[in-house]
């Protein structure tokens, strides 16, 4: 029993945390680890995951597709769905190894590959819709088949127990990147799903997310209007379309958009400059129903950087360091201390304000 | 002449030992109920013409009044009931089509009695209103998909917008239908709060343009009133198709309501009877809505939104979808309890279906076609109380109408009787020894104070679900549960029932 997916809406707390090598370096999986592990209680153990960016240079051509399947059959079913849809160049079973605290895996496996070009040309979609798209066919239509990650240059590792445990399960210490992001859940309720876990992708985009979002149900019906279909009863895979749709879709700018999702409050625009008062009303105005409303804190992760976000009235904790080459983020500043004893900033972002870490060189996600 | 069998609906019992025979009843009765009998020197009451609308109760020094239902019983029936008999002999008495006022009285299910609203536990904490903020703001409008630069880079303009600090309005009520004090009041309130009121299809008073900014300006199958400056001197005009209370079929407002000023706005000549036929006779079709649509868009130089109102009615999902796409900004939808000033009560207790079932099917299809987030949804027939906007606004709706309940406020007992003309409160009557009774300011200040405690309340059930904007509240049928309901009833609604 691989476990189900949730029939009705999940609820959950947690630990999240992140490392940015803003130069570029790769790093094992050792600090993550450590620094999520330190938040040890404010998970439950049953649910684990990291998302590791630059893992897979020798790869970065291809769309790295991880992916978990019940059984056989599943897989059986949508490697035909693969093989008719992509150029696949490697599939493979991914590295792991026993752990005592971890049972029931999944198969898990993953692919590199690129669109189909004869597919690709008939659905006239650029080359990110079309994954994008197979993507959700897959976790919509394919019984016992989970899409794990789909971005290039990027994986997504997670599964039910310990954060630690599933590092260790996964062997993340032999994988370098330059941008690792973490999360521990508490769910209150025990589907004890393995795609259930963090982070949640879509292409490039990973999310790790603590908190409860009461707006969802707005939020899932608004997305829906736009042709992203959520079925995991999940706050963060609904955060994760909406910033797929106002960053990639819309081409919003990454401090527009959270202007979306953490919209300032009335009484601030009032007090704005006439210039930003009409570009934060109208983006109010129109996307008022991509507003995360409720208790959250949000890693977004993406192949040149992340955002670190709380929600506006600040209901979870979140803190950011600094040292030369890195930037932190955690849920608790000791996640950070465990693994830079000493950074040469540290600081409590206010509510809706983002924190943007970026590799040098680039400008914004 | 034959017996026309009438028998007072109402007792009136008077307090002997109470009353002082101070004659405030027979001034304050227009229905002249009250009569003090010289011969006997006292107080009696011709309790036949009593309409129970509640005054003379409320204005006696002394409380010496009570009205009831009279107590005297036809022979059990659940099919002939008295109600049915009486509508039968009135009508053998006069041949003509049974009238009332106000809004649907029948006991069918009311849907926002059987929804329920979540609040927050331990995951997730409640936002207590006194300390945090809470955000109550809402723009009525059509709405781009996306944002929008043009070449130069520079944000494109939305379309206009409505903007409301509650998402509250005054639904549309005629001056004419309503007297001047209570058009009045209302758009006064409206001002003073940040919202908007609608003149309903009866021009716009003079006095009224100060509130031009708050104001909704409607053409109706009439066209009452309606010329380019009215069009312009509101924030956005409303086609109206049709009204809950009688969908289907037009108005009348009686020759002896058309007084001096109502015939002025309305630009009707003094004491002709008002008719607004059934459909407006240049909308046939979606394709002849598209073009008022946008022939009001080219009078208005394309600065106000224009909304449509339908009476929900059995395609009402459809309709609106239609409406959508023929360029509407705000469709609106009055449901089978909405009020009215005058509605033949077959029609009015027969035809159209509740608002709560007919939003959710909007909002739906609206979602469907993908259509919902660029045109605004108000619904209205009958928001009695907070609860129920929040269920509204939980259900898919951006903003309500309110409109028998501001009446309310401003006195009215819902009598029912508003097509008399003789409206004891000083509302629904166009005499000016009745309309003087309703002090404009007065009347301002109790329908603010009731929309301030109803967004008071709003503001305690957001911070309860955990939400501190309204935008999170919009669409959320998460946040709602049935009970008591069928699965079908469940699955039009698109919430779960109690308990999942
Ligand atoms: S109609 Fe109104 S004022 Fe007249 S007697 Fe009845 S309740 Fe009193
Ligand atoms: S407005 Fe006047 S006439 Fe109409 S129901 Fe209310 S009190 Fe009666």
């Amino acid at each position: 029993m691989k476990g189900s997916r949730a029939e009705e809406k999940i609820m959950s707390g947690c630990a999240i945390s992140g490392i940015l090598n803003r130069k570029g370096n790769r790093f094992s999986g050792e600090e993550i680890i450590d620094s999520i592990a330190l938040m040890h209680d404010r998970s439950n153990g049953l649910g684990g995951g990291f998302a590791a960016y630059g893992i897979y240079p020798e790869f970065k051509e291809q769309y790295a597709i991880h992916m978990f399947y019940d059984d056989l059959d599943a897989k059986e079913e949508v490697d035909y769905f693969l093989n008719r849809h992509f150029n696949i160049v490697v599939a493979e079973k991914i590295p792991t190894r026993e752990v005592d605290k971890v049972s029931n895996p999944p198969i898990i496996w993953r692919y590199f590959a690129t669109p189909n070009e004869q597919k690709l040309a008939e659905s006239g979609l650029a080359d990110d819709e079309y994954v994008a798209q197979s993507v959700m066919n897959i976790n919509a239509n394919y019984r016992g088949a989970f899409v794990v990650s789909s971005g290039k240059n990027m994986g997504v590792f997670k599964g039910v127990g310990y954060p630690e445990d599933i590092g260790e399960f996964y062997k993340l210490e032999e994988y370098e990147a330059y941008l690792w992001t973490a999360h521990g859940r508490f769910p209150t309720n025990t589907p004890g799903w393995w795609g259930g876990a963090h982070p949640f992708t879509l292409l490039d985009w990973s999310i790790v997310h603590n908190g409860e979002i009461s707006s969802y149900g707005a939020n899932k019906r608004y997305l829906e209007m736009f042709g992203y279909k959520c079925t995991m009863q999940t706050d963060t895979e609904a955060i994760t379309y909406l910033f797929d749709l106002m960053l990639r879709k819309h081409k919003l700018s990454l401090e527009s958009a959270v202007k979306a999702v953490a919209a300032p409050l009335w009484s601030q625009i009032e007090r704005m400059e006439p210039k930003e008062k009409k570009i934060v009303t109208t983006i109010r105005t129109i996307y008022g129903n991509a507003l995360l409303n409720g208790p959250f804190s949000i890693i977004l992760g993406h192949k040149d950087g992340f955002l670190a976000l709380n929600d506006r009235i600040k209901l979870r904790p979140l803190v950011v360091a600094e040292d030369k080459e890195r930037t932190y983020v955690a849920s608790e500043e000791s996640a950070i201390r465990e693994i830079c004893p000493e950074p040469e900033k540290v600081w409590t972002p206010r509510g809706g304000e983002p924190v943007i870490g970026l590799l040098e060189g680039r400008r914004g996600v | 002449m034959s017996l026309d069998y009438k028998v007072p609906e109402f007792i009136i019992e008077r307090d002997r030992d109470k009353c002082i025979d101070c004659q405030v009843c027979e001034r304050q009765c227009a229905n002249q109920v009250h009569i003090y009998d010289q011969d006997l020197e006292k107080m009696v009451a011709q309790d036949i013409d009593c309409v129970n609308c509640q005054r003379c109760v409320k204005l006696c020094p002394t409380n010496a009044l009570t009205i009831r239902e009279n107590p005297s019983e036809y022979k059990k029936n659940k099919n002939w009931t008295g109600n049915m008999i009486e509508n039968i002999q009135k009508q053998a008495a006069s041949g003509g089509i049974l009238l009332t006022g106000m809004g649907n009285p029948t006991a069918k299910k009311i849907y926002w009695d059987h929804i329920l609203l979540n609040a927050s536990q331990v995951t997730n904490p409640s936002i207590d209103p006194l300390r945090e903020p809470m955000e109550l703001k809402t723009f009525l409008g059509r709405k781009p998909d996306q944002i929008e630069f043009d070449e130069s880079g520079e944000l494109k303009d939305l379309p206009p917008q409505l903007e409301l600090d509650i998402p509250i309005m005054f639904g549309a009520m005629s001056f004419g239908s309503i007297s001047i004090n209570a058009c009045k009041s209302l758009a006064q309130a409206a001002s003073d709060l940040g919202l908007m009121y609608n003149t309903g299809e009866g021009g716009f008073h003079e006095d009224l343009y100060q509130h031009g900014e708050r104001t909704i300006v409607q053409v109706a199958s009439g066209r009452f009133g309606v010329h380019n400056e009215y069009l312009n001197a509101g924030a956005a005009v409303e086609i109206k198709v049709g009204q809950g209370a009688k969908p289907g079929i037009g108005g009348h407002l009686p020759g002896e309501k058309v007084g001096a000023e109502v015939s002025k706005t309305r630009m009707i000549p003094k004491g002709s009877d008002a008719l607004s036929p059934a459909p407006h006779h240049d909308i046939y079709s979606i394709e002849d809505l598209r073009q008022l649509i946008y022939a009001l868009k080219e009078a208005t130089d394309y600065k106000k939104p224009v909304s449509v109102k339908i009476a929900a009615v059995h395609n009402v999902a459809a309709i609106a979808t239609g409406i959508a796409s023929a360029g509407a900004d705000i469709i609106a939808i009055d449901g089978y309890r909405g009020g009215t000033g005058a509605a033949p009560t077959m029609i009015r207790d027969n035809v159209g279906i509740p608002v709560e079932l007919a939003l959710a099917a909007v909002d739906d299809r609206l979602r469907q076609e993908e259509l919902r987030k660029n045109v605004s949804l108000v619904v209205s027939g009958s928001i009695r109380n907070s609860a129920d906007i929040v269920k509204a606004i939980a259900l898919g709706a951006d903003a309500v109408y309110v409109a028998s309940a501001a009446l309310i406020s401003l006195g009215c007992h819902m009598c029912q009787k508003c097509y008399t003309g003789k409206c004891n409160w000083g509302i629904a009557t166009q005499r000016p020894e009745l309309v003087k009774r309703l002090n404009p300011e007065v009347g301002a200040q109790r329908v603010k104070n009731l929309i301030t405690g109803w967004s008071h309340e709003i503001k305690e059930i957001l911070g309860g679900m955990g939400i501190n904007a309204l935008e999170s509240l919009r669409g959320n049928r998460l946040m709602l549960r049935g009970i008591d309901l069928t699965d079908k009833e469940l699955e039009i609604l698109g919430i779960k029932h109690a308990g999942k």
